[in-house]
């Protein structure tokens, strides 16, 4: 059967300017429990890939630079 | 490459104990396994990544359950979980966690996690319990994990992230031979030989939906799937008691307690829409959840927790720890909403039901010594059947695991499986991949977990459970034959939805089986609506066998610390009478 995606708005928010994963680096990705991060193909920076967030902080409290940002799902604000 | 492309690939490694979840137990059961035999190896299995997993991820305000000399006995502590429990304690198991926990917290006070002491350098250990005082605040806590990493790299333990692992593999005798596993990102196969397995793999969080109606938005770590539950299942291990749900009190529409704990030894407590406390104690058991599911629907409700009573230095205090630890997103959900705990109540709900022996008694059965109903497998934390476990349970049950795992390992050699097993398990696991077309895992997990919650949800009802039972056969088969995963991650959640799907039907079953009502909210039958100690006083065990799903009752064990008449139905006295 057809598929369809649908937009949602996701909680974590990277700042470009800030991020480091073209240099390499990769820690909001590595530590994310639900695994929902990636470092995009296009700009070489970290984002959100999957809408699955525990809201739980270790993305952010990890990144070196202080470039994620955890909102709380739009759904339950 | 594509997002999470599918690779295919399977390889074989070998180990001496094999430790899957690598959150609060499974750590402590890796190092435990690893000091006793520093020549054996030892793996620790994730599906996460050992830095950042589990239910204590962002680290945790305190300890739940410290057995304390000079606070408290391990005597006092076995008496007040079995009465919270109704009785249906296998003490031994109890009583070795409250002798061995105070070692637990000494060894933790190694690694550099704080716990809190007052100006004698006493432990400041506070009461939240309705009988005994066993809750000790840890002042960096948010640390917790990185401690324990750094124990993990020093002992030299081998860690394998992303791989969730599907099955276990048993000889032909039933042993225990090991497990398979599947890589999160590319979907390979890695097959793990083990002499012994020790399960952490966390709570079944992800059974009921939150009211909030994000899938992810649940009270555990939404990366405890059930997995554990399900594989145990499989290899035909007992389960006890899944009918003794988790149910917890937490913030209205945000997945974290309010919370009683940190905040009820300063003199918070939870009050109705009149202000008034109904309830005589915080501590979360199924008899207070009773209590506090009644208060919600009487009109009475909302339920708040109340602090703005407090000093304006009390609540900083309080503010601090709630939103630094366990959930730090705690304080942007209030922010959000505009809640200063300085003049507004904290509302609070239910939370969605879910399997978790930390605060309920259900879970893979296991004796004192972490050991499951199959030889060479352990369980221990939040999915093995030791009562109110907590983290500092999870630790010590974890240790004990290992430990006992390692003189497994060491005195059995491999024991042989059948390739044939490997083979099929592959299949099963790759199916929703080979499909061009079909249903996304997220609408099957959606619609599955919400026939939870219209169906399972206590007070529970014969009728709606036998329905619900066909519904979710219905969804099985949609399942089994529908689900498609476009790349690895998505297998990932179809593999995980599979895990759920098994969670519901156990819950189901095992909810069917216990023809009485006992544990408050938790396992309340309408159709049964009375505690049957002459037919129930009894735990319930859960098998696969001849691959059927099978209930039978079990005894408790004679009890280590006696319970008198009048003191076993203490926490069947929640409800606050009217004061004459």
């Amino acid at each position: 059967m057809p598929l369809a995606s649908y937009q949602t708005s996701v909680p974590v928010v990277v700042d470009d300017v800030k991020c480091i994963a073209d240099k390499g680096c990769t820690v909001c990705v590595d530590v994310c429990p639900l695994d929902v991060l990636r470092i995009s193909d296009m700009t070489g920076k970290a984002y959100m890939a999957y809408d699955e967030c525990w809201y739980c902080m270790p993305c952010e409290a990890d990144c070196p630079t202080g470039a994620v940002t955890v909102n709380i799902p739009y759904l339950l604000r | 490459m594509a997002l999470d492309q599918i690779v295919d690939g399977l390889s074989e490694v070998s180990c001496d104990v094999l430790v899957i979840g690598g959150g609060t137990a499974g750590p402590m059961a890796a190092l435990k396994a690893k000091l006793k035999n520093p020549k054996a190896n030892v793996v620790l299995l994730e599906k996460a990544n050992v830095k950042r997993s589990g239910a204590i991820s962002m680290g945790m305000d305190g300890l739940n359950n410290a057995v304390i000399p000079g606070y408290a006995t391990p005597e006092q502590y076995t008496k007040e979980i079995t009465i919270a429990n109704d009785g249906i304690v296998d003490q031994k198991a109890v009583y070795k966690y409250a002798q061995n926990c105070y070692s637990i917290i000494e060894e933790l006070d190694s690694f550099g996690i704080r716990f809190l002491k007052n100006e004698n350098g006493d432990y400041a250990v506070k009461k939240v319990h309705h009988i005994g005082t066993y809750v000790l605040p840890m002042p960096n806590g948010e640390t917790v994990k990185k401690a324990l990493y750094r124990q993990l790299r020093r002992a030299r333990i081998l860690i394998s992230n992303r791989y969730m692992a599907t099955r276990l593999l048993k000889s032909g005798d039933g042993r225990i031979a090991g497990a398979i596993s599947v890589n999160t990102r590319t979907a390979e196969i890695l097959v793990i030989k083990a002499k012994a397995v020790i399960l952490c793999m966390g709570a079944a969080g992800r059974l009921g939906l939150p009211t909030s109606g994000y899938m992810f938005g649940t009270y555990e770590n939404a990366a405890n799937s059930g997995d554990g539950y399900a594989m145990a299942y499989h290899a035909g291990a007992a389960l006890a008691n899944l009918e003794c749900y988790q149910i917890n009190p937490l913030i209205k529409d945000y997945n974290g307690p309010a919370c009683a704990y940190v905040a009820g030894p300063f003199g918070a407590f939870t009050a109705n829409n009149e202000g008034s406390r109904f309830i005589e104690c915080d501590y979360w058991s199924g008899q207070m959840m009773l209590e506090f599911y009644n208060e919600l629907l009487s009109g009475k409700g909302p339920v708040f927790l109340q602090l703005k009573h407090l000093h304006p230095d009390t609540i900083s205090e309080i503010e601090n720890t709630l939103h630094k630890v366990e959930r730090p997103t705690r304080g942007l959900f209030q922010q959000g909403r505009g809640v200063d705990y300085r003049n507004e109540s904290i509302e609070m709900h239910i939370s969605e039901i879910g399997f978790c022996s930390g605060h309920s008694a259900s879970g893979v059965f296991v004796d004192d010594n972490a050991r499951t109903t199959v030889p060479g497998l352990y369980a221990a934390g939040d999915m093995a059947s030791v009562p109110h476990n907590y983290m500092l349970g999870a630790f010590t049950n974890g240790a004990v695991a290992g430990i006992d795992a390692m003189e497994f390992a060491d005195n059995h050699d491999f024991a042989e499986f059948d390739a044939a097993d490997v083979a099929s398990e592959r299949d099963r696991v790759l199916a929703p991949t080979r499909r061009e077309d079909g249903i996304p895992p997220n609408q099957v997990e959606y619609k599955t977990r919400r026939l939870v919650n219209d169906y399972l949800q206590p007070p529970k009802v014969t009728r709606k459970y036998e329905l619900g039972m066909r519904r979710l056969a219905e969804m099985r088969q949609d399942m089994q034959e529908h689900m498609i995963a476009r790349n690895a991650h998505e297998l990932l959640r179809a593999l995980e939805v599979q895990s759920i799907m098994d969670c519901a039907d156990m819950a189901v079953h095992a909810s069917l089986y216990r023809e009485e009502s006992r544990w408050g909210l938790y396992h309340w039958r309408t159709d049964f609506p009375e505690k049957d100690n002459e037919n129930w006083f009894c735990h319930t065990l859960l098998s696969k066998q001849n691959g059927k799903m099978t209930s039978e009752k079990r005894a408790v064990e004679p009890y280590v610390v006696p319970i008198s008449d009048d003191e076993k139905d203490l926490y069947d006295r929640q409800r606050i009478r009217a004061s004459a």
